[in-house]
């Protein structure tokens, strides 16, 4: 070090430490350390740390067969690594030029298919044997030392000074006296802290304005017409059938709750089917429509086992029995599926004659109340 | 003290001159030093946290790659990709990028498998890694800390989950999506008014996927990554704790030195962690979304699982019995409102206050840095075996439908199982556990006293037969050893204690000198009869074959 700026305040490598300055240097000369071989300074320097080495095991003798082995083993193993990291990029950039497409057909049981596997298996070899490269190391070439570090429990000196300059910087700003500052502080930490979450309020709806959970898109006179948009006629339906239908209108197919399930009763499910009071005029000849919603947790209802005229929700397995108004018969549902009210307009095709009589999906806390 | 070349200690090298230079400006010796000097404990179980680590690692830059492709909104388009099957298929925007990642990104659909396998590890890992630590009593004083930042880590690692593979936006991930919007609305009062929070309206809106993706891709990891960082300053300042055994104390650490012994072996387990999450990626197909279809509120695939860490808010859900609470002014409690939010709450609330409560109850408020063997805990082990039976029975109901179609047993058995087994399996399991810790701390002791049992038989002079046992330590003057239990494994069998030398290494042939193996072995003391000067065979085997001899064993038991 050395310094070409003579000004004053410009003491280049000439600075004296203070008299506070302490530590190690002052205890070893650099003379001192010179003299003393690297193993040692290690070991100096660890106790210094409160680190000693209690025993080394060192590694295999320099030259020997043990040595010679487990270094063909650890450059073996990295080697490999390296050529499956190669082989990655060969497959990689390789795929479309010298290899065929990487992209995959639908009937490909050939490279493409081949693609993601072979990247997934290079890369996960190579870098799988870089990590048991290492493990290799440091288990058979490196020295083993066990060594012990001293824990020191909380210094009663550090708290008692800390804990002084803390108190004496509270007590020099004179807070516990200065009522009004604090009152103010308190004021103003309510009020910013108010102000900064004011903007929340933007994710804040009102759930309750025209019963959006309480409606659906049907109404008296939409038609019940298929994905594809067809309506339907009492007879096109095998008796014990089912058939998902939607409102005819835009965009009716992609509504989360107006999905309803259209079925035609065998005769001895009729004969047996018990409605719910005050819908036994919801159904059409042998047909009745049950909302496709699960009132549990809003999955479609969609596995109905005629035999046993029961309909199955696939998420939480409630069972409804559609002879029985869709009543739960099993699992955790306790509502039963909202029935659509039906009937054929003046051209023969089903359609609604009014939207559901209550909320379709899952229950919520006032419900009943709208 | 201007340097010159004769200076002492000065450094002649350029790399040594470098390092000055650095120091020079940043003064770094001293702090990085007392780095490379830190001890660190070695054991198998302490690698699960850095397992978990690593993986969060690996999820942040396959994620990072993901969101060059991935677009997080629900526009309607067409898909015109390369996936004949869905070509013509209206779908969201989202539903369309993560195809395209999949089948047009080089490269994409190993990058998707990998961030989800780095994922489902993320979690499998946090969650071994916290039984260690609960098993092992390392949450106690003053860890108590780090415990609750773990239990939260847990609990943002499940929202990750969830966010995450909401955002593809496929049948399944949507089918996920309506129960979580179920979910909330059931919440009593606020039900409704969160979800229009959540959502910006009636499911599903516009909105739900851009905001989940700023969840999942900014908010949640930046919080991860600051708790991470805590978690592990935390972990630094107060030391790892340690095993029982010889010289381990609560003072001290005993282990290797974070360089190079330790630093070369996390080094390698991160890349051992990458490499099985990069071949889980290519060679195990995981969420294959194109086969699920854009999701559409009318259709739903049997057999629709989460994750597996959401598995058991699945099973509460399906086993739990219908009962909506109607309360006065035609109020509900949703049924779904229990098995959700309540168990779910319940059980993280437990989780995170659990140090408190058994400081609490067993008043032991003294900092521990030994770890407990479980067995020496019996009540803490049993209660852990509780809630994890708890805990495996609700997951094993979120996959009740499967086992019932794959082992054609009855769903609605299977249901009843749920319902049941949650309620007796936990009693059973606990007493059970405590029998078996019991047993085991029983026979650590009978060791103790009795010594390790060798095997070898002696046929004493009035002709009863006895096994002769290796006392531990000192015996007294009944032959029964003297040592007390410290904690610490006892070891059971005599090659644990250097009954048996150790094999001559090589495969072909051997690589080290047999005799001076020997030499080495009897200067440890190994082998029974070490102190006895004892003839090689041929074979570099001892003539007795490595039996123990009488000579010098401790005779039969005199009481």
């Amino acid at each position: 070090m050395t310094t070409h700026d003579t000004r004053p305040g410009s003491s280049g490598g000439a600075d004296t430490p203070g008299p506070l300055y302490g530590g190690p240097d002052e205890d070893y000369t650099p003379e001192q350390l010179a003299a003393m071989p690297r193993e040692d300074l290690d070991r100096l320097g660890a106790r210094y740390d409160g680190v000693e080495i209690l025993h080394v095991d060192p590694g295999p003798e320099p030259g020997s067969r043990m040595e010679k082995r487990a270094i063909r083993q650890v450059g073996l193993v990295f080697t490999l690594a390296g050529l499956f990291a190669f082989a990655f990029v060969v497959v990689y950039i390789g795929s479309g030029w010298f290899f065929p497409d990487w992209q995959w057909e639908v009937t490909d049981r050939g490279w493409s298919a081949l693609f993601t596997p072979l990247l997934g298996l290079t890369m996960g070899l190579s870098l799988f044997l870089v990590g048991v490269g290492l493990v290799l190391y440091t288990k058979k070439l490196l020295p083993h030392e066990t060594a012990v570090q001293d824990k020191h429990d909380g210094s009663h000196f550090d708290r008692v000074t800390t804990g002084a300059t803390l108190v004496g910087g509270l007590h020099n700003s004179g807070l516990a006296r200065r009522k009004l500052i604090t009152r103010s502080l308190g004021f103003m930490g309510g009020g910013l802290g108010l102000m900064l979450l004011m903007p929340l309020g933007g994710l804040i709806n009102n759930p309750n304005t025209g019963n959006p959970l309480g409606r659906t898109a049907w109404a008296e006179g939409v038609r019940l017409v298929r994905n594809d948009g067809s309506p339907i006629r009492p007879g096109d339906q095998e008796p014990g059938s089912l058939e998902t239908v939607f409102p005819a209108v835009p965009g009716g197919n992609r509504q989360s709750d107006a999905a309803t399930m259209l079925i035609r009763l065998r005769p001895a499910q009729l004969a047996e089917a018990r409605p719910r009071e005050g819908q036994d005029d919801f159904g059409y000849g042998d047909y009745v429509a049950y909302s496709k919603i699960c009132t549990h947790a809003g999955c479609p209802v969609s596995l109905y086992e005629q035999e046993t005229s029961r309909i199955l929700c696939p998420c939480h397995q409630s069972q409804f029995d559609v002879t029985q108004g869709a009543k739960p018969v099993f699992g955790p549902a306790t509502r039963s599926l909202p029935q659509l009210p039906i009937t054929v307009d003046d051209e023969g095709y089903f359609v609604a004659r009014a939207d559901y009589p209550e909320a379709v999906g899952p229950t919520y806390w006032n419900r009943e109340r709208i | 003290m201007a340097a010159t070349a004769t200076a002492p200690g000065a450094p002649t090298t350029r790399l040594g001159k470098q390092a000055v230079e650095i120091d020079d400006r940043l003064i770094v010796a001293g702090p990085l030093r007392r780095t490379l000097n830190k001890v660190f404990p070695d054991h198998w179980s302490f690698l699960l946290g850095e397992i978990a680590l690593y993986s969060f690692l690996i999820a942040l830059l396959s994620g990072t790659y993901l969101t060059f492709f991935f677009d997080p909104s629900l526009r309607e388009v067409v898909y015109e990709g390369s996936y004949a099957p869905l070509r013509g298929v209206e779908m969201s925007a989202a539903y369309d990028s993560a195809l395209n990642l999949s089948f047009d990104v080089r490269g994409g659909l190993f990058m998707r498998q990998v961030h989800h396998w780095a994922a489902l590890m993320f979690v499998a890992s946090i969650v071994i890694h916290l039984l260690r630590i609960f098993f092992t009593g390392a949450f106690r004083r003053p860890r108590e800390t780090n415990w609750l930042i773990g239990v939260v880590m847990l609990v943002l690692a499940l929202l990750m989950g969830v966010t995450g593979y909401t955002l593809p936006d496929d049948l399944l991930s949507g089918t996920g999506l309506r129960i979580i919007s179920a979910i909330i609305l059931s919440i009593p009062v606020i039900g409704t008014w969160a979800h229009w929070a959540v959502f910006g309206g009636e499911f599903v809106g516009e909105l739900i996927i851009g905001r989940f993706y700023i969840a999942h891709v900014l908010i949640i990891p930046a919080i991860l990554l600051a708790l991470i960082a805590v978690h592990l300053l935390i972990l630094v300042k107060q030391k790892h704790t340690q095993f029982a055994g010889p010289g381990r104390t609560e003072h001290n650490v005993v282990g290797n030195r974070l360089f190079p012994t330790f630093a070369a072996k996390a080094t390698g387990l991160l890349f051992i962690v990458f490499g099985v999450i990069a071949g889980l990626g290519g060679l195990v197909q995981i969420n294959p979304v194109w086969l699920w279809g854009p999701y559409n509120p009318a259709q739903v695939s049997a057999a629709s699982q989460p994750d597996w860490y959401i598995l058991f808010l699945d099973g509460s859900t399906r086993i739990f019995p219908a009962w909506d609470i109607n309360l006065p002014g035609d109020y509900t409690i949703p049924a779904l409102f229990w098995p959700t939010v309540v168990v779910a709450g319940a059980m993280f609330t437990v989780l995170a206050l659990y140090p408190m409560i058994e400081r609490k109850l067993t008043g032991d408020t003294a900092s521990h840095h030994l770890l407990q063997r479980p067995r020496d805990v019996p009540v803490r082990t049993s209660l852990g075996m509780m809630g994890l039976t708890f805990y495996l029975v609700l997951m094993l109901s979120g996959a009740n439908d499967v086992f019932a179609d794959k082992f054609d047993v009855s769903l609605n058995a299977m249901i009843w199982f749920g319902r049941l087994g949650v309620i007796v399996l936990p009693p059973v399991v606990y007493v059970l556990t405590y029998r078996i810790c019991l047993g085991l701390q029983k026979h650590d002791r009978e060791v103790l006293e009795h010594g390790i049992e060798t095997g070898v038989i002696r046929r004493l002079p009035h002709g009863e037969f006895i096994e002769v046992h290796q006392p531990l330590g000192p015996v007294d003057d009944h032959g029964h050893g003297t040592l007390a239990y410290g904690g610490a494994p006892v070891p059971k069998k005599m090659n644990q204690i250097g009954g048996a030398r150790r094999a001559i290494r090589g495969f072909f042939s051997p690589i080290e000198e047999p005799s001076q193996v020997e030499l080495e072995q009897r200067a440890e003391g190994r082998g029974l009869a070490a102190d006895e000067s004892r003839e090689l065979t041929s074979s570099g085997r001892p003539s007795e074959g490595g039996r123990p001899s009488e000579g010098g064993r401790p005779q039969a038991p005199q009481d």
